[in-house]
């Protein structure tokens, strides 16, 4: 068992594939270890019931960076992401608004509730599309330290300047407002349909514990128009066979270069000698020996459960233990035993509404209504939610004639008062099925048929996510995407390089820049800082 | 007036974009939906149903059939099984490829061979003479295609016929529903695919049976246009054997070697992304498959042309199919291809490789 390696990757998530991925490109020899039986972390598909696929956790592909499926040649190893091509919001009047793929078609519905919305629309698509444009670079780019004067840093700084004055002055005051707003006051200034902010408005608040009257929020609304960008590379959209889908693509790309991949492995701890990261110890008490460690879970996991604390410095400790990973989103997977019927999808938009996304965000205040709940520790009675139907889009998720909804859920606190899992004893109802009830009894107002199709459901609260995947606190973006948690201070000041604290060890995660989501970003740029730097 | 093929009552109601193409002197549709992105996925996913009526379609049927059909296309059509099928050029005296078609044999002495372009004076000529009686069944006959991953299923699930057990490029005669088609197992995709066809009267009852049954598996009616985005992954395929019209021409070119070959390109994305940055731009690819010869050099001259092209969805690629001049078609060369840019013109590099771009182990299996 004294097999020693180049490098070890804790963790099988998307980060943790791709980072070995490029390592054993390089000629590494590389192993990953993967505490679950299956890869993919949070980008995971599983026959939860029989004949049924779930796209358990992360459901849509939002910014898989191109040049990782072009470098690492995904579609060889069986990437292949299917068009999303539309959002439905049902309103509570029993109207809807949508938004097509078409542009067109989505100014001409937009136009139907307020002419003068679809002019807006069209100005705020082409700002967002040039700061996106302006801000994307930093995706690919890895962050300097603004207090160092090391040239390596003060180049990485300059870049990113130079990509903001490439703005003009008054795009860069947008980028400023945008990320200083909250999104509710930001979409106020452009438009005034409820329904178009707050679908809007929604995407400002996925996996935050801010609601959309929130400062910062506003932020996150470009990262909708980055994927515009790389449009082509359809960055945007479902993965065949679900988000698994990708996680296998990965896996075999890692296993194509010579990567070893081991699952059922969990990692006790992380060996340090004299401050140099040496080797890992398993659950079953094996011990592993590399030049490099690479941990690609969240940050307060890494340092705070699999590093004895005295191997670190104590601001650092604090750093992180600051560093904020509030869990706020649940989700709820259906096997159906037919198509829900929304009762504002008029006959002629009913199939295309129902391949797309269906959000059920009729206006900001709905939104804020459901965080005011969870500000208060309890789950929203009638949350935002986000709801896709897989098995239209890709029919292998479901056996022929039934289906699978993917149902993503604001707010679900993961402290929760009276927690999620009192005592059976106390004769009180299980609070994950009570949360469960709630996303089905709103979603039935918008669709009545709901509750008569439903074959099975799992209910995910941030508890049971934490518990499956090993995200802190059940946070889905393994951190909190606030503006004093990104770029440079992602996870924290000086160690947002990928670097941490103990010589040898690196972390390539979510947790680090540029963030959660299925980008990929941070395990390509861990990896590229390991071959310039790490021993190897 | 260019006509609707039988299938028009339906497709017609389904056609969102009007977005008609014409094809031979129908017209059908380019994409129903105003992106034919989806309807490429449902190729190469689950389940297209694309009307390709306007293809020509000759029957040739007495005791010559064999023989007759054998001179005329490039293939050996004596190797042909019944129910069998194969595709195949034809050339002229010169050699020079005059079309492109399937050759299907119904029966010992019952041929039947499709087309892009109208046939019916070459073939009688080539049949001067001969026990053989030609007919033109482009009207009469009714076929749609139904091609992707899911396509078995569904006609599993419709036809009396032993679909595992009918190979690459086979057919069968079956009963879809009460319907008597012909099943063959073929398609211009490179995908798993079938082609049903029927009498003319039939073609609504048919397209009704499959859009219901084929519901479940994600069915798709799909437009001309996805069908060509496919057909570039595919590549193409030539073969040769003994004695056909064009054959002498053929072989003393061969005997030269080859001064054009076909092949694929892979067009680099990096010095996409190079020329459009210098106009502040990303790459523009093209979403649909354009079909305009665009020049291909090598250190300023000029070695072939490309005639088609598409950014591949899958392979995500922007990928072309060319005609290169000796020696430049080995695999693994490099090409310059003409880009216009921002009213421009710019060349990309592109690998010269071989076709096709996607081979798919569903097709055959
Ligand atoms: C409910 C939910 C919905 C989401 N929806 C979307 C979405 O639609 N689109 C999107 O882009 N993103 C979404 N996300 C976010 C996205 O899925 C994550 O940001 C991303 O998958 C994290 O990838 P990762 O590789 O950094 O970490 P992870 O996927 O968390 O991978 C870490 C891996 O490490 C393993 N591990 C943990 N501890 C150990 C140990 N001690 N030893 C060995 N292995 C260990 C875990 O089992 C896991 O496989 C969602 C997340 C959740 C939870």
């Amino acid at each position: 068992m004294s097999k020693s390696y180049d490098a070890i990757v804790i963790g099988g998530g998307h980060n943790g594939l791709i980072n070995a991925a490029y390592l054993a490109r390089a000629g590494k020899k590389v192993l990953v270890l993967e505490r679950r039986h299956l890869v993919g972390g949070a980008a995971v598909t599983e026959e939860i019931f029989p004949g049924f696929k779930f796209s358990e956790f992360s459901y849509v592909v939002s910014l898989l960076r191109p040049e990782i499926i072009r470098e690492l040649e995904l579609p060889k190893h069986g990437l292949e992401i299917l068009p999303l091509p539309s959002t439905f919001t049902p309103l509570e009047n029993g109207d809807y608004i949508a938004f097509w793929d078409d542009h067109e078609e989505t100014r001409k519905e937009i136009y139907r509730h307020s002419p003068r919305d679809a002019d807006a629309y069209d100005e705020y698509g082409r700002l967002m599309y040039h700061i996106a444009k302006a801000v994307r670079p930093i995706l690919s780019m890895i962050p300097g330290d603004p207090t160092s004067l090391s040239p390596r840093d003060l180049k990485s700084l300059l870049q990113l300047g130079r990509h903001m004055q490439n703005l003009g002055e008054e795009r860069f005051y947008d980028l400023y407002k945008l990320m200083t707003s909250s999104s509710a006051d930001y979409l106020d200034e452009w438009f005034e349909t409820d329904g178009l902010k707050g679908t809007k408005a929604a995407s400002g608040i996925i996996g935050t514990f801010l609601g959309p009257r929130s400062p910062g929020t506003a932020y996150v609304l470009l990262h909708h128009y980055m994927g515009e960008i790389d449009g082509a590379f359809r960055a945007w959209g479902f993965a065949k066979g679900g988000t698994g889908g990708i996680s296998e693509a990965l896996a075999n790309a890692a296993r194509a270069q010579g990567a070893e991949i081991r699952c059922n492995a969990p990692v006790a701890h992380i060996l340090v000698k004299n401050g140099r990261a040496v080797g890992v110890a398993l659950d079953n008490g094996d011990e592993l020996y590399a030049n490099t460690i690479v941990s690609s879970l969240d940050p307060k996991r890494t340092f705070l459960k699999l590093i004895a604390e005295q191997e670190l410095p104590s601001d650092f400790v604090h750093d992180i233990r600051r560093y904020k990973t509030r869990g706020s989103s649940g989700k709820v997977n259906l096997a159906l035993d037919g198509l829900p019927k929304f009762t504002a999808m008029a006959d002629a938009v009913r199939m295309s509404a129902l391949r797309g996304a269906i959000s059920i965000s009729p206006s900001v205040e709905h939104l804020e209504r459901a965080y005011d709940d969870a500000k208060y520790g309890n789950f929203s009675r009638r949350p935002y939610m986000d709801m896709i139907i897989p098995s239209l889009i890709d029919p292998g998720m479901a056996p022929p004639g039934k289906h699978v909804a993917s149902i993503f859920v604001q707010y679900a606190p993961y402290t929760l008062n009276g927690g999620w899992n009192p005592s059976t004893s106390s004769g009180q109802a299980s609070p994950r099925e009570a949360f469960g009830d709630a996303v089905i009894n709103t979603l039935a107002e918008f669709a009545p048929n709901i509750k008569d199709i439903i074959l099975y459901r799992q209910v995910l609260t941030p508890w049971d996510v934490e518990q499956i995947t090993g995200l802190t606190e059940g946070n889905i973006f393994a951190g909190e995407l606030a503006l004093h948690q990104l770029f440079f201070l992602r996870p924290s000041p000086q160690w947002a390089n990928y670097r941490t604290p103990v010589k040898n060890l690196y972390q390539c995660g979510s947790g680090t820049h540029p963030g959660g989501g299925i980008m990929g970003a941070g395990g390509r740029l861990a990896a590229m800082e390991i071959l310039k730097h790490g021993a190897g | 007036m260019l006509q609707g093929t039988p299938f028009h009552p339906r497709t017609a109601a389904l056609c969102q974009g009007r977005n008609w193409r014409r094809w031979s002197k129908y017209v059908v549709a380019g994409s129903y939906e105003l992106s034919p992105e989806r309807e490429y996925w449902a190729i190469r996913n689950s389940a297209a149903l694309l009307d390709v009526t306007p293809l020509y379609k000759y029957l040739f049927s007495g005791r010559d059939a064999a023989r007759v059909v054998n001179r005329i296309v490039t293939r050996n059509v004596e190797k042909c099984a019944v129910h069998q099928v194969m595709y195949t050029p034809w050339c002229n005296e010169h050699g020079q490829v005059l079309d492109d078609g399937t050759v299907a044999r119904l029966d010992e002495n019952v041929f039947r061979v499709t087309s892009a372009d109208p046939n019916y004076r070459w073939f009688c000529e080539n049949a001067y003479g001969f026990d053989v009686h030609l007919q033109d069944v482009s009207d009469t006959t009714a076929a749609l295609a139904l091609q992707g991953p899911l396509s078995r299923e569904i006609l599993k699930q419709s036809a009396d016929a032993n679909l595992d057990a009918l190979g690459y490029f086979r057919l069968t005669p079956a009963r879809l529903r009460n319907i008597r088609v012909t099943i063959s197992r073929t398609g211009y995709t490179g995908d798993l695919g079938y082609e049903i066809w029927c009498e003319a009267q039939d073609a609504l009852a048919l397209w009704d049976t499959l859009m219901e049954v084929g519901d479940a598996y994600g069915i798709t009616p799909t437009g001309i246009l996805a069908l060509d985005m496919a057909r570039i992954e595919a590549g193409l395929i030539l073969i040769d054997k003994e004695n056909f019209v064009g054959k002498r021409a053929l072989v003393q070119e061969k005997q030269r070697g080859f001064e054009w070959q076909f092949m694929g390109l892979d067009v680099e994305w990096e010095s996409l992304e190079e020329i459009y940055a210098r106009k502040g731009l990303h790459p523009q690819l093209p979403m649909t498959a354009w079909r305009a010869s665009t020049p291909l050099y090598v250190e300023n001259k000029q070695v072939g042309y490309a005639s088609s092209g598409v950014w591949s969805p899958l392979l995500k690629k922007y990928i072309a199919l060319a005609h290169l001049r000796k020696p430049h078609f080995e695999p693994g060369y490099w090409v310059d291809m003409e880009v216009t840019v921002e009213h421009e013109r710019q060349t990309a590099r592109a690998r010269v490789v071989k076709l096709p771009f996607l081979e798919l182990e569903r097709k055959r299996k």
